[in-house]
């Protein structure tokens, strides 16, 4: 197994002074390709800024990062921007897709915004990717239209659009019934098995934690597991 | 950056109501713009017309001769000159340049003149008239006589002299009555009425003559030569311009309108000032009115901005979306604004026909393209500052997680 990504004493503290608040305290961590992750830990224990500073949407207080053998914490907006389009896709918890598209369209994105245009090999691999979701019949629907589980299958399949090594995934099941979060939940091992794609999912769900190989638990601004 | 453009177009069309008002203020401010170059261009146009429209736009007169030098014994300079007021100057060799001004770019017409003053005398009535004496078939090169004649023909044969309508009235004549011309030289010719003509100028119509040049050559003994040359040009704006040329390829003293008209044409700057002013307040209103409608969709869609920036788009292309969506509204709304203000002015009457009384409007001074131009780049102008703000949108805080 190779490593993917590793994060050595890293610190996030929030705001300055008497209301700093410090939510990473010298967390090291990490991923092996393939790998299939939960993040675990109470509210307010620092998953959404761990997934975010792994996202390399911001940046950690200190500490180093490197991923693909790239080091993180030295690289500037524009690399960081192009690094995370080729390598990184994301799953929020509300999904977050563009309302005046389309199901196709919002998948497409990461790969348009790279080549400037919709190429038709995108296309192409945004169909397969939204039948492999069970949206067959749903493809050119204004994302609108969908209802919450189906909008987080169209999030997932964005993720994987430029077959990133890395999905940060921030309680993707966390807005859905049982029924959606399971099958959400298989589409994801469906893939990491598949196509060795990486996952960390943040949860609070035993049964999505469960179903990883791997269980990452923060307590006081670090990891165990 | 067509995918930019995909998403700007998307990002317009799925408010359309938003967007069509936007549009609408831009171009109503595009109409406004369009209607004040027309009426202060038609304005400035019509001022000319009636005030020069009738005159020389470029005179050549001939320059008053050195004074001969006398160099007296103790090496004084004694200079002789003449005192007087008339101009006795003749262009000697005028007709050898005719044909060299006709040719000049721009020249419409060329008239050699001779003129002085003199006497008409009917009877025991005596009027002064200042005396025109111009080539026949050539008398509406210049004061467009065809068009003010009201009796007669405006044609100056031999022995024909042609008169302004008060002069005649005054004088009581009828087309076909003779009567004397006498010169400021002394010379005394009999000419036959041969036309009236009405300009509505009061000093012409009560003074003016005009006869054919060969009756000026006698009447101010002047066998060769003539007083002045006097030009009418296709625009007459490029009087200054022309009259340089001519003066060069010449070496006569070319002289356009505008050095005796400095009033007018300091009355017609300011107007276009004033033009200027209005129009950059039209654009200013545009300005304002794209930055903040485009300020508050930045707002709006900062969640989207931070998904997408999240998703691996630069901040380069979120400017380009934003300033995008600001160059295409400024060109649908300058379009339009420019179609409306095309529509608008259509009823009114052309350059040609402007009567007193109505407004100027010069459906073909709307500097339709020019507003479009601007108009866009006051829009593109006008995203810039919402495009910057929307590209500097933090992922980690939009997207709110
Ligand atoms: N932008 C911020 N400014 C200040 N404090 C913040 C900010 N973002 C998060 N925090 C604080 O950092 C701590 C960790 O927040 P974080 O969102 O990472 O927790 P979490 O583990 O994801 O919680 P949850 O399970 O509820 O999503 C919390 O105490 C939170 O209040
Ligand atoms: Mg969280």
């Amino acid at each position: 197994m190779t490593t993917l990504l590793e994060v050595r004493d890293l610190f996030k503290t929030y705001g300055a002074g008497d209301t700093a608040t410090r939510v990473l305290r010298g967390l090291s961590l990490h991923l092996e390709e393939g790998e299939l992750a939960a993040l675990l830990g109470p509210s307010g224990s620092g998953k959404s800024t761990l997934l975010t500073i792994l996202g390399t949407l911001m940046k950690p207080t200190s500490g180093s990062y490197t991923m693909l053998g790239q080091d993180m914490i030295a690289a500037n907006d524009a690399e960081l921007t192009e690094f995370r389009n080729a390598h990184i896709g994301f799953v929020f918890q509300f999904h977050n897709l563009l309302p005046d598209f389309t199901a196709l369209e919002n998948v497409v994105f990461p790969s348009a915004v790279r080549a400037g245009r919709e190429t038709p090999a995108a296309r192409a691999r945004g169909r397969d990717l939204l039948k492999r979701m069970g949206l067959a019949d749903r493809i050119d629907y204004p994302t609108a239209n969908l209802s919450g589980g189906q909008k987080q299958r169209v999030a997932v399949a964005r993720a994987l659009m430029n077959s990133p090594e890395l999905v940060l995934a921030d309680e993707p099941t966390g807005n859905l019934d049982r029924a959606s979060a399971t099958q959400v939940m298989e589409l994801l091992s469906e893939i990491n098995r598949e196509e060795g794609t990486t996952f960390l999912i943040s949860t609070h769900d035993e049964k999505i934690a469960a179903a990883c190989q791997r269980q990452i638990v923060v307590v006081d601004g670090n990891v165990t597991g | 950056m067509l995918y930019g453009l995909k998403i700007a177009t998307r990002y317009l069309t799925a408010n359309k109501g938003q967007t069509a008002l936007l549009v609408t203020g831009v171009a109503v401010g595009v109409f406004i713009f369009i209607f004040m170059s027309a009426l202060i261009g038609g304005l400035a146009e019509f001022i000319l017309a009636r005030t020069v429209g009738d005159l020389s736009h470029i005179t050549i007169e001939a320059e008053t001769e050195d004074p001969a030098l006398l160099v007296a014994s103790e090496g004084h300079v004694l200079a002789v000159t003449e005192r007087g007021r008339t101009r006795d100057a003749t262009l000697a060799e005028a007709a050898t340049w005719l044909p060299l001004i006709e040719t000049v770019a721009g020249v419409k017409a060329v008239s050699p003149e001779i003129t002085g003053a003199g006497f008409l005398t009917r009877g025991a009535q005596v009027a002064q008239v200042s005396v025109v004496g111009v080539e026949a078939g050539r008398e509406s090169a210049i004061l467009d006589l065809a068009s003010y004649m009201v009796e007669g023909e405006e044609r100056v044969g031999s022995g024909v002299i042609v008169l302004g309508r008060d002069l005649a009235d005054d004088l009581a004549l009828s087309i076909g009555q003779a009567l004397h011309l006498e010169s400021s030289k002394g010379i005394t010719a009999n000419l036959t009425l041969g036309g009236i003509f009405e300009t509505g100028n009061g000093s012409m119509d009560s003074a003016r003559a005009f006869v054919s040049l060969s009756t000026a050559r006698t009447l101010f003994s002047m066998p060769q030569g003539v007083t002045q040359i006097e030009i009418k040009l296709d625009d007459l704006n490029a009087a200054d311009a022309t009259a340089l040329r001519i003066q060069s390829l010449t070496g006569l003293n070319a002289v356009p309108w505008t050095d005796d008209a400095e009033q007018l044409m300091e009355a017609l700057d300011a107007q276009a000032q004033t033009g200027y002013f209005l129009k950059a307040f039209a654009l200013i209103t545009i300005v304002i009115g794209v930055a903040s409608a485009l300020l508050l969709s930045t707002y709006r869609r900062r969640p989207e901005i931070g998904i997408m920036r999240a998703m691996g788009a630069g901040r380069g292309f979120v400017v380009f979306v934003f300033v995008t969506q600001g160059a295409l509204i400024g060109l649908l709304g300058g379009i339009m604004g420019a179609g409306l203000g095309y529509l608008a002015l259509l009823p009114f009457p052309t350059r040609e026909a402007f009567r007193p009384g109505t407004l100027p409007l010069d459906i073909t001074q709307g500097s339709y393209g020019l507003a479009i131009t601007l108009t866009v780049i006051a829009a593109i102008l006008a995203s810039i500052l919402p495009a910057r703000s929307a590209a500097r949108v933090d992922p980690v805080t939009a997207i709110g997680q």
